[in-house]
Formats: structure tokens, sequence, C-alpha cells
């Protein structure tokens, strides 16, 4: 059933300006200033009042309301300040369990997900599999219960079968994370795009984020227009014809699908790029190019690479990302790459602290399950 | 010998004989003894089945079941499956061939026949594989099968891909009169999809199978059997474009005939989502999407699709109600979408899908009788053991079905015949039901019996 | 008897809640508490507030000692959430601990709004070690309402209110709620601990 949340708002407390403090409280003393900014550093004020709902399991961003993102994303300012200290070592979690069963390689992400259980406190078990060596589902069941026996908390998982974390979820009471499903989703890097989005942004809602390249089997911008479009952002897209969603492509009819509404369609790449607050240029796999979606990569990068004339197309200090690992010179040019512009690298190291975040969500309530 | 039977007080429904009255239905001696001219006084010594407020027709025909024997008797043995067919108001169905062996050597359909005969509940017929091992490349002996009692050749589960050999199969069927019965997919277009292109599959991350896959290989079998003069029916038509592809073979007077299945004619793409049909609110994804039950070959089709089937089936473009049953174990479906098996148990739901249409006033309750009895008996012609199926004339074996058009009932996989529990419906509420099947003469089946 | 009406936040339920402090007596509270932290401590203090209203609170702590002392001192925050045994902190999000000064070797005094079962101290004693070591570390509470599960005690205190169970002290202040004041509620039948402070 479609979960729907209602989420208590109350009401916005205005933010305190990070610019300057100074000049708003003369009359305070220079500690209390000192106080004052560091306390705005610091914390944001709470936008709401709670979670009402539990949550069982990250599988995709369709199900999040805006209020929980945000709560991810406020938590994550939390989580990173543990990472900058010196122990970077909390017992929230300890005694818990954390199994990450990856049926594809993804050393970025497994790791990302064993350092944020670690940080706080959790044990983590890695398990990697390789989907052909499990050909039959029999033993992908088999294997989740047989790790499941072994009394596992949240299972994160890696499957390169679109909606395998949701059959996972259906068949066992441990919580479910998904890491990547087949050309599905991939939750946490999206969350990760947002909170990278809005420490240099700000409030998301009215930026406009243009995603370039393969949207029909990128897990990644399927969660990131999720996210996007519940935070209020607003969506461009652009990007070879076979490689649209069915629906978002030319001559497909307009889909009534809550899936595909809100989302901008462009032509051409310099359009979408106007005025763009923030940049998504997608990995282009080269296997698509065998599969007939392409000609070749060479065409691929004329047309849709990011470089830096197309860059400066967009707004001035606009964001570039990428959900990695990029294929330089194809999709992205290796100087907009390493740019002043870019975030990659950051959208990485931002990326165990919203693991953190997403774990301690979950994580009270596997211990409260009876 | 069985007591005589007596099928009181229903409504008669025989469009071989065009009768649709009340009447009572007598069975003698494993044949039909007579239809009265109204109901009234039962003679003697005679079983009585009130059928008051219920249908009484001839026993359904299907000409499209994978009984899985021999080879994959884990999935459904010819006995559970002619059970399963018993509960869903069939008495004659035919073996497809995908069975390992292969049913593209006599000793194989001998064996299904023989087996039919010693373990089946109702009458089994088989179908010959197209080409060996229906790998696509060598034609069977079809002759040999023909003598052997096969009613026609199919390669189904796969489609016979290569048109060069689709051709010799249309032209060499000829010295058997038998139709060449295709899987209409274009592999090369369907690729590995997992479901019906589109924006849920788009949504899902799935692998779409477009329609034209289908259309692709309709109008190009057409244009084979055209040329050849062979007798070509289509497997499971579930597109809009195929529906009129062959409307139109039709109007040039071409030999093709064609299928749907209840699926097709009821359920739509959007139960992929696991919520009976429904689309989730707001888009967001349940652990009840990817429902592995709802995979099959062709895929279910979208809401334009099933209304054109609909009318392509209440026209009579479409010729017959064909199942498909394929049953599979649980651990065929208890697994990602991408690695399910394709396929629904759904012999013992028939009736129920199809009246689906029926009672949204799509498709005349007559028509749909006409369809799973005298149709595809028409089908089968004289080839079925020598014995005209699908009517209740006097003298014909007396296979019979009671149905209650209107009676509400849930189904429960648990509860089937069949060894496969594969089915999207678990859970929901079909109206229409099968009461009661005679097969020669003898009750086969009784709703209620699944209960005990 | 003064009766105010006390929100108890975005949920919305209203409840009728007796005065116990008024804004006037909690300003008295925090300037004696000021007085007696630089009393008892020969060397500078840090002052340290935990989340949320503790935070509030330790600002008007340091403005108070820097007002009588004429000194600049030290301030941060702490969320001990990620350190409590009961995993309950997760309905809100975990706000980032702000010490940006050395606590080793220094005296340092926590603040909080209410001292209640001492669990959300022994977090905040847990979160405080892992950012160094303090000479020693006192704590400041405005209310002490009893009913201690563990072996934690205050160093300064506003004021002690005896309390049953069933009631909740609810701190407000200018900085969160509009106006300073300090309130005795009776909890409905509904869900315990909608932020029952320890």
């Amino acid at each position: 059933m479609a979960r729907t949340r209602t989420a208590t708002t109350a009401p916005e407390r205005p933010r305190e300006g990070s610019a300057n403090p100074e000049a708003q409280t003369s009359q305070e003393t220079p500690a209390t200033q000192r106080r004052r900014a560091e306390r705005a550093r610091g914390s944001q004020p709470s936008m709401f009042g709670g979670l009402s709902g539990s949550r069982k399991n990250v599988l995709d961003l369709d199900d999040f309301s805006k209020e929980e993102i945000e709560h991810i994303l406020q938590s994550a300012d939390g989580m990173n300040e543990v990472l900058s200290r010196n122990v970077r070592k909390t017992p929230t979690l300890r005694g818990k369990t954390i199994l990450t069963l990856f049926f594809e390689n993804s050393t970025r992400t497994r790791v990302s997900f064993e350092q944020a259980g670690k940080v706080l406190g959790a044990d983590v078990i890695n398990v990697s599999a390789s989907a052909s060596s499990v050909a039959k589902g029999e033993s992908l069941l088999n294997t989740v219960r047989t790790l499941e026996a072994m009394k596992i908390d949240v299972l994160v998982m890696r499957h390169p079968h679109s909606g395998a974390p949701y059959f996972v979820a259906s068949k066992i009471d441990a919580a479910v994370v998904n890491a990547g499903d087949g050309t599905h989703a991939h939750p946490t890097q999206s969350l990760l795009d947002l909170y990278t989005m809005r420490r240099h942004l700000g409030d998301i809602a009215g930026k406009k984020v243009a995603i370039i390249g393969d949207l029909h089997f990128s897990r990644v911008a399927r969660s990131d227009v999720w996210g996007l479009r519940k935070m209020g952002a607003e969506v461009r897209v652009c990007g070879p014809p076979t490689l649209l969603p069915y629906g978002l492509r030319p001559g497909t009819e307009k889909p009534d699908s809550a899936a595909f509404t809100g989302i901008k369609v462009v032509d051409r790449v310099e359009e979408t790029l106007e005025g763009a607050d923030v940049v998504m240029a997608l990995r282009i796999q080269r296997e698509r190019q065998d599969s007939g979606n392409l000609p070749d990569l060479r065409e691929y990068s004329k047309l849709y690479g990011i470089n830096a004339d197309r860059l400066a197309l967009a707004n001035p200090g606009a964001l570039l990302m990428h959900p990695g690992p990029m294929n330089e010179g194809i999709e992205i040019s290796s100087e907009v790459a390493h740019g002043a512009q870019a975030v990659i690298e950051e959208q990485v190291s931002n990326g165990v602290a919203i693991r953190m975040a997403v774990l301690y969500l979950l994580c009270p309530r596997s211990a409260t399950r009876d | 010998m069985t007591k005589p039977t007596a099928i009181v007080g229903g409504r008669v429904l025989d469009p071989v004989q065009g009768i649709d009255r009340l009447a009572d239905v007598l069975l003698k001696d494993g044949i039909v003894e007579a239809i009265t001219g109204a109901p009234g006084d039962v003679p003697d010594g005679y079983h009585v089945i009130d059928a008051t407020g219920l249908v009484v027709a001839p026993g359904f025909i299907d000409v499209h079941t994978h009984l899985r024997e021999p080879g994959f008797e884990h999935k459904e043995t010819i006995a559970t499956g002619t059970r399963a067919a018993a509960a869903g108001g069939f008495t004659t169905i035919c073996a497809m061939p995908n069975t390992e062996p292969n049913q593209d050597n006599v000793s194989t359909v001998e064996f299904v026949l023989r087996t039919g005969r010693e373990q089946g509940v109702v009458r089994v017929l088989a179908i010959g594989a197209v080409t060996l091992e229906r790998a696509g490349k060598r034609l069977v002996e079809m002759a040999e099968l023909a003598d052997a009692g096969v009613i026609g050749f199919s390669d189904d589960g796969n489609p016979v891909a290569d048109p060069n050999i689709m051709r010799q199969a249309l032209t060499y069927s000829q010295v058997t009169g038998l139709p060449i019965i295709n899987h209409c997919e274009e592999p090369s277009i369907a690729g590995a999809g997992q479901m019906q292109m589109g924006v849920i599959a788009s949504h899902l991350g799935l692998t779409g199978v477009a329609s034209e896959a289908e259309t692709v290989m309709v109008e190009r079998d057409i244009a084979l059997a055209e040329l050849t003069g062979g007798r070509l029916h289509v497997a499971h038509l579930s597109t809009r474009r195929a529906v009129e592809a062959v409307r139109r073979a039709k109007e040039r007077g071409l030999h093709v005939t064609a299928e749907a299945t209840p699926h097709h004619v009821s359920i739509t793409e959007s139960w992929v989502y696991g919520l009976g049909g429904a689309v989730p609110e707001n888009g967001a994804l349940s652990t009840a999407a990817y429902d592995t039950n709802t995979k099959v070959n062709p895929p279910l089709r979208t809401n334009d699709d099933v209304d054109a089937v609909v009318e392509g089936l209440a026209e009579g473009t479409i010729d017959l109600i064909a199942t498909d049953h394929a049953p599979h174990a649980a651990t065929d479906k208890e697994c990602t979408y991408i690695e399910a098996a394709h396929g629904i148990s759904n012999i013992e739901t028939a009736f129920g899908s199809c009246m689906v249409p029926v009672h949204s006033g799509h498709l005349a309750l007559e028509d749909l009788i006409e369809r799973m009895t005298a149709a595809p008996a028409r089908f089968l012609g004289p080839t079925a053991g020598d014995t005209e199926l699908g009517s209740l004339k006097v003298g014909l074996p007396a296979d019979v079905v009671v149905l209650d058009p209107s009676a509400d009932w849930t189904v429960e996989p648990e509860a089937f015949f069949s060894k496969g529990k594969n089915t999207p419906l678990a859970g929901t509420t079909l109206k229409g039901l099968v009461v009661t099947t005679l097969y020669a003469g003898e009750v086969v089946h009784e709703a209620g019996a699944r209960l005990d | 008897m003064t009766r105010v009406f006390v929100s108890q936040g975005p949920g919305g339920l209203e409840n009728q809640g007796r005065l116990i402090m008024s804004a006037e007596q909690l300003r008295r509270a925090l300037v004696r508490i000021s007085h007696e932290i630089l009393e008892r401590n020969e060397r500078p203090v840090a002052v340290i507030g935990m989340q949320t209203r503790g935070v509030d609170l330790a600002h008007r702590i340091a403005d108070l000692i820097d007002s009588i002392e004429n000194s600049e001192t030290d301030f941060g925050t702490l969320d001990p959430r990620l350190y409590r045994d009961d995993l309950g902190g997760a309905d809100k999000p975990v706000q980032p601990s702000q010490i940006s000064f050395a606590i080793d070797g220094r005296p340092v005094v926590l603040v909080d709004d209410v001292l209640y079962t001492g669990r959300t101290i022994r977090a905040a004693l847990d979160a405080l070690l892992d950012f160094g070591r303090p000479s020693s570390i006192q704590l400041a509470v405005l209310v002490d309402r009893g009913h201690r599960e563990l072996p934690i005690r205050a160093d300064y205190v506003g004021k002690n209110v005896p309390t049953a169970r069933g009631e909740d002290v609810r701190v407000l202040l200018e900085e969160v709620d509009g106006s300073d004041g300090v309130a005795l509620v009776r909890r409905n039948e509904a869900p315990a601990d909608s932020g029952g402070k320890a």
C-alpha cells in the first residue's frame, strides 16, 4: 500500500543568516556574537516536530515525504560533525549488526555504508556475492534468509535486478536499505546529492537542476528525480531519445504516472543548461552502445558531453555533479570535472554522513520490533 | 455402469445447436441422452443435479495448456493438471509440447496421450512441436505426429523465429491439415524484456517488451500464411495492432485463427505494481511491487489492448479463449522479477476472469460460452479422437459444465488443484463460478470440493 | 495560583499547566547559578549546552558570567542523542555538537533545562568524553524534578520541583517559545515521553 505520511510542520523559524552576524547584533559583546555565529553555523532549527509512522526500509525516495528527507539531511549535519571529530565513534548502534550484501561490485558505496555503520558503533559484516553464482531466485531468497538467521538488524543490498530489494524486504524481518537495484533506484545516492546541493545552495526548492544523459538506465537519476521533485526543485532532463525513459521520449504519450510528472524534457543540451543551478552529468555505460542505443560515444560526447563552454551557460557558480565513476572526456570533460564548480568528490564524502543518518533512522525501529 | 444423470432446471446454452432455453439435460452411458423442451419431470433412476438459476453448457475446451509432464512434474503433472482443468470447467485440454523431452516425437506424444487416458480426469489431447527440440531449425515429422494424434504444431514458449522455417512449416503442414500455432513475438524486438514497455516498466526500471514485437510477428505470419495457403493459428493474441492484423487477414479470407487468454481480457500491466491492478498513490512502490506472478509472455498489456482484445473476441476476430495455463513451482516465482519464470496458473480461474468483460457489458455471456466450447471444437475439427466435441448434441460425450455467472468467490491459490499456485489474482474476488463439471457423464468437479 | 496555557509544540495539544517559575524567577535563578559557577571554579570554565533548550540556557549563563567577570567564556553545544541507551532519539534530526575549543584539563559545565531520570546526562557525559578529558564536569539545570534512575546529581539547580511521574515540566524560553517561564503540566493518557527530559 502506498504509505502516506502526515508530518506535522512547525512554523519555520527564520534561519539566521550566515552572512556577517556582527551587523545585526551590534550591542552584543564580541563573545556573545561569536557564540551566536557558532550556533548559526551548527544547529539549524528543526523544520518539523518529528516523524510520524515508522519506516522499516529505505528502498527508494518515492515513499519519503519532504519532511522525512529534510530530517535525514539535517541529521547528516550532525553526522558530519561526528566524522570531523578526533574520536570518530559513537555507541549509538552498539550491538546492532548491519550486513552489506553486494551482488555487484561497488567499493565506493559498500565502504561508505561500512564506514557509516562502524562510526555509529554497529558491527558490519560484508558479503559479496555474484548474481551469476546465485542464478536462481531461490538462492537469493535462501541466501538472505540464511543471513538473517544469523541475527542481522539491517540488510544493505545491491543487486543487478530492479526490484530485488523489494522482493527481499517482503520476505525478511530485518530492515532493508537499497544500495542500488538494477536500473531502478539508488536512494542513498540521491539523498547525498540533495545534501550536497543543500550545503552549497541552501533551500533546494525552486532551484533549477539539469540532468543530462542516460536517464533510462540510470538508477541514480530515477531516485534523484523523486528526491528533487519532493524538495520542490525544477527538474529538466536532456538525453538521447533512446536513453530517455518511456513516457519522456519524444513521440510517446504524455504519462499520467506520478513517476514522471513535473519533469521537463528539453531537446537541446544548451537550452537545458541555461540558468541551471545544478548540472548533473550521468554516467554513460559503454554497453549501451553495443545494444544499439547509441551510434558511438564520440557522437554522444559531441551532443551531450558537459564541457566548459556548456557549463558556462548555467548560472554562475552552478554546481557540477556526477554520480561516478566518471568517463572523463565522454559525458564530462576533465577540465570541468576537476574544475572549481565540480563537487563530485564532496558527493562521495557526504555519502558517509547521509548513510549514517539513514542507518540511525532505521535501527531504532528494528530494535523495537517484536 | 454409472447411474444416468439429469441436470435440471438450468439455462441450457449450446451454441452449436443454437439452444438457449431453460431445459433439463439427460446424460446416460457417458453420452448426452436428451435435452428436454422445458424443465419437467425427471424419469426414475436418474441422479439429479439441480441447476436452477444456473447455466448448463458443454464442457470447456482449452487448446493451450501447459501440463509440464514429462520433465517438469514438480510444476504440474497430467493428473494434477487435468484435475485443475475440471475445476475450471474444462473437459478437453491440449497439452503444449514444451516438455522434457519435447513433444517433437511420437513416443513423447504417445506418452502424454496414454497418461492422459490413464491418469487424466478429463480428455487430454496433444500438440506437437514445429521443430525438433523447439529450436527453430528442423521441422518435426509432422505426418507421423499427426498419425499419433496431435491436433496442431507449436514451438510455444519460443516463436518460430526464422521466417523461412515458418514458411516451410506452413507449407508442409498442409499434408496434415493441422494448424501451425505460433507464439507471436519477434525476439529481436522483445529482447530481454520482462513486461509491457511503457511508463510502468520505466517506473519500475524493468526492461519493456514493445507491443510491436507481437505485431511484427503476427504480420509476418499472416503474410506467410497467405503465401503458402497454410493454416495459421495465432497463440495468445494480446495487442490492438495484432487484433487489427488478424481482422484484415480474415477479411481477405485467409486461413487464420486466433486465441486470447483469460488474463489478457481481464488484467493489465498495472498489476505488476502488486496492488490488484491499482496504481500506487503518488507513485510510491510498496514491497508488493514487482509481483512475479504477473510475469507472463506475452506480457500483461495496456488498458487499450485489453479493450481491443475483448472487442476482437466479441466480434469473432479472435476465435476462442485458450488459457495458456502455465503452472510453476514456488521457487520459479520467489525471486526477482527478472529471474522469474513466465506464466500464470489460470485454468481454475479462467471462467471467472473471462466473466470480467461480460459483467462490464463488453462481451455477451452466450459469446463467451461459444468461444470456450463451439469455437475451440471447430478449431480442433474432426481430429479430436474422431468425436465431435463442444456441444450437447444427443449422442456426443456427456461433457457438461454447470456455471453460476453471478457467484462471487475469492481466489485462494493454496486451494488450487494445480500444483502451480502462481497467480496474481490471489485474494481477488471473481464473479463467475464453475459449480459442477461432468466428463463423460461423471461428476469430476463440484464447487466446494476445493474446501475439503 | 496562576494558570497558563502551554503549547506542547507542533502536536498541537494544549494543556492547562501550573506556572512554577515566572520569567523573573527564571532570570534570577540563572544569575544565581552563574555566580555559583564562578564561586566554585577558580579557573575559567567552558559552558556547554545540551540540545535543545539547554543550549539557550548555556548561552545565557555564558553571557551572565562574562558580564560579571568581563571575560570571554567558551561556549559549546552538545547533542547527546547518539549516546543514548534507548535509541529513542531518532524522532528529531541529530544536531551537530559544536565544541570548537579544547576541553582537556579544564572544568566544563554542562547545562540542561530539566534533570529527570539522569539518562540524558549519562549519555552527555559519554559524548563529552569523546571530545577530550576535562579536569571536571559539572552539571547545571534549571529544574530538578526528581525520579533519578542513575546515580547522577546536579551541581547547580535553579529550582527543585517535586513532581509526579504523570506530570511534565515544560521550560519555555524566549529564544524558542517567545517567552520565559516554567510550567508543570499533567501529561495526557496519550503516549509517554514526548520529550520528558532526563
